[in-house]
């Protein structure tokens, strides 16, 4: 059997499915290069080639494909957000989502499961009566329910009223889904490469060359490029590539830490998140709990895990599932979070000519890859802000125009 | 448990703590507004040792941390009297 089964991996009849080509030697002049290929560098070179036709572009990673914070996400998809202006956006990240698999011919494996925020406090279940009325009046599918319909939702939670924070409510949004990201990122990633774009990793950018107020190329560890356009999609060091081009961001590096337990037999069908208790916890098709809570405490450059958190996040996981005391962890990690003042990110033109931005992805980038990548290209082959994108312009601090996203994941309420 | 060294209180778990953002000079009361919209929105986040505010929450007291952001260690925690002090010294700013 094992032979015969190395005879089957080593026959020329049967050869493995590359792809992405070879690393070829970087050119020197590309039309746009995008620095970072997570999943928002990858899907904006996507849509750049297939719905813009501008194939002449090169994404260069430090790393390799989709290792940062693509890797590190905990993959929960919803729109359910507070203001009109982020409803909007994730609406359109949501609709474009269900379209991918079949855009790809890849099963990104979209599951959509039920998402539950659950309110303790009266200030929580106002919070969630507001999103649900500013959600149905965008078109997308959100209720207030109560304890009675959160049973029948999610009977293993412990709705007593015996508990430290009691559950007096939840914002019920159907549509909140889960993917693969990997699959996301390797969907755009050979897409984009079908039609001509280049991927070129372990590339790191070390300086980006300015003349007369625009880009005119940058400096890699593979040599100098020269490029009309850049575009930046490095969330957790976006503070460090923007600085290469003189740009000043309203962004700390924070780390947000997450982990999954040990397989267990499905019983958790939709994520279940506390904004009051600050945690997220759904199962995947593996049957590992994903869990993650609010950032870290202050800022940090490093994917390091602490015990403090695991232990704020378990005991308030515990209050939820009391039956999951026993439960082993299987990993802990963490990504370096972009965090902003108004928890919105910043997206779109930049004061420099022909250099654009994609950052400022907090705790909300992964939900947003799709319409990230699709609004960046608009921006980038129209060299203008598109509409979608208008709140998140990059100079909305200095005219004190901020977007006050309550509905973040890192919010307390 | 991770320590951070309080100038008053001693040493004591960082969760007795909270950041308070990095030490920088506020504008002047005329200044511009952009100046403004920059001392309270925009950061130089930077990844080098960096000085910032730090608050022990227990006994309301505030100090200055020398930290690095790579590595979180915690280099150096003085009371601000003592940065004053030490600046007009050395003559940094």
């Amino acid at each position: 059997m094992p032979f015969g089964l190395l005879k089957f991996g080593l026959s020329k009849t049967y050869p493995a499915r590359r792809i992405l080509p070879r690393q070829q030697d970087l050119k020197s002049r590309y039309d746009v290069v995008i620095i970072g290929a997570g999943g928002h560098g990858l899907a904006t070179a996507y849509y750049l080639a297939t719905r813009h036709g501008i194939t002449n572009v090169a994404v260069l990673d430090k790393g390799y494909l989709a290792g940062g914070n693509t890797a590190r996400n905990t993959a929960i998809i919803r729109a359910n957000y507070l203001t009109p202006e982020g409803v909007a956006f994730y609406k359109e990240s949501m609709d474009l989502w269900r379209g991918l698999s079949d855009e790809f011919d890849l099963n990104i494996l979209y599951s959509t499961r039920g998402h539950l925020t659950l309110a303790h406090t009266d200030g929580a279940m106002r919070t969630a009566r507001w999103r649900a009325e500013v959600n149905k009046h965008l078109g997308v599918d959100s209720e207030l329910i109560y304890p009675d319909e959160i049973a029948r939702l999610c009977p293993q939670l412990d709705l007593s009223k015996h508990v430290r924070y009691p559950i007096l409510g939840a914002l019920h949004h159907p549509p909140g889904a889960t993917a693969r990201h990997d699959a996301v990122a390797w969907g755009y990633a050979e897409g984009a490469a079908r039609h001509g774009v280049e991927i070129h990793q372990h590339t790191e950018v070390t300086g980006i060359n300015v003349s007369g107020g625009r880009v005119t190329g940058v400096e890699t560890t593979r040599g100098t490029i020269e490029c009309g356009q850049v575009l930046q999609a490095v969330a957790g060091a976006s503070s460090l590539v923007a600085g290469m081009a003189g740009l000043k961001l309203p962004i700390k590096t924070i780390p947000l830490q997450a982990c999954v337990s040990v397989p267990l037999k499905p019983f958790l069908d939709p994520i279940i998140v506390s904004g009051s208790l600050h945690v997220y916890i759904w199962q995947t098709s593996r049957g590992e709990l994903v869990m993650g809570g609010a950032t870290d405490p202050y800022p940090l450059y490093s994917t390091r895990s602490t015990l403090d958190f695991k232990e704020g996040l378990m005991a308030h996981i515990l209050e939820l599932f009391p039956f999951l005391s026993e439960v082993r962890l299987n990993r802990q990690w963490a990504g370096m979070a972009d965090m902003t003042p108004d928890f919105s990110p910043v997206m779109g033109m930049t004061p420099i000519g022909g250099y654009y931005i994609d950052s400022g992805w907090g705790t909300w980038g992964f939900k947003a890859t799709p319409v990230a990548g699709f609004r960046m290209a608009e921006c980038i082959s129209t060299n203008r802000q598109p509409d979608l994108l208008h709140p998140f312009r990059i100079g909305r601090f200095e005219s004190f125009g901020q977007v006050g996203e309550k509905g973040a994941a890192s919010v307390g309420h | 448990m991770k320590i951070m060294h309080c100038p008053l209180n001693g040493p004591r778990n960082i969760q007795e703590f909270v950041y308070g953002g990095e030490v920088r000079d506020m504008p002047a009361d005329d200044a511009s507004d952009t100046a403004w919209a920059d001392y309270v929105f925009l950061e130089n986040n930077a990844a080098t040792v960096v000085r910032e505010w730090w608050m022990h929450a227990a006994s309301g007291f505030w100090f200055i941390a020398e930290r690095d952001t790579r590595t979180d260690e915690i280099l150096r925690t003085y009371a601000p009297d003592d940065a004053a002090r030490t600046d007009a010294k050395t003559g940094d700013a």
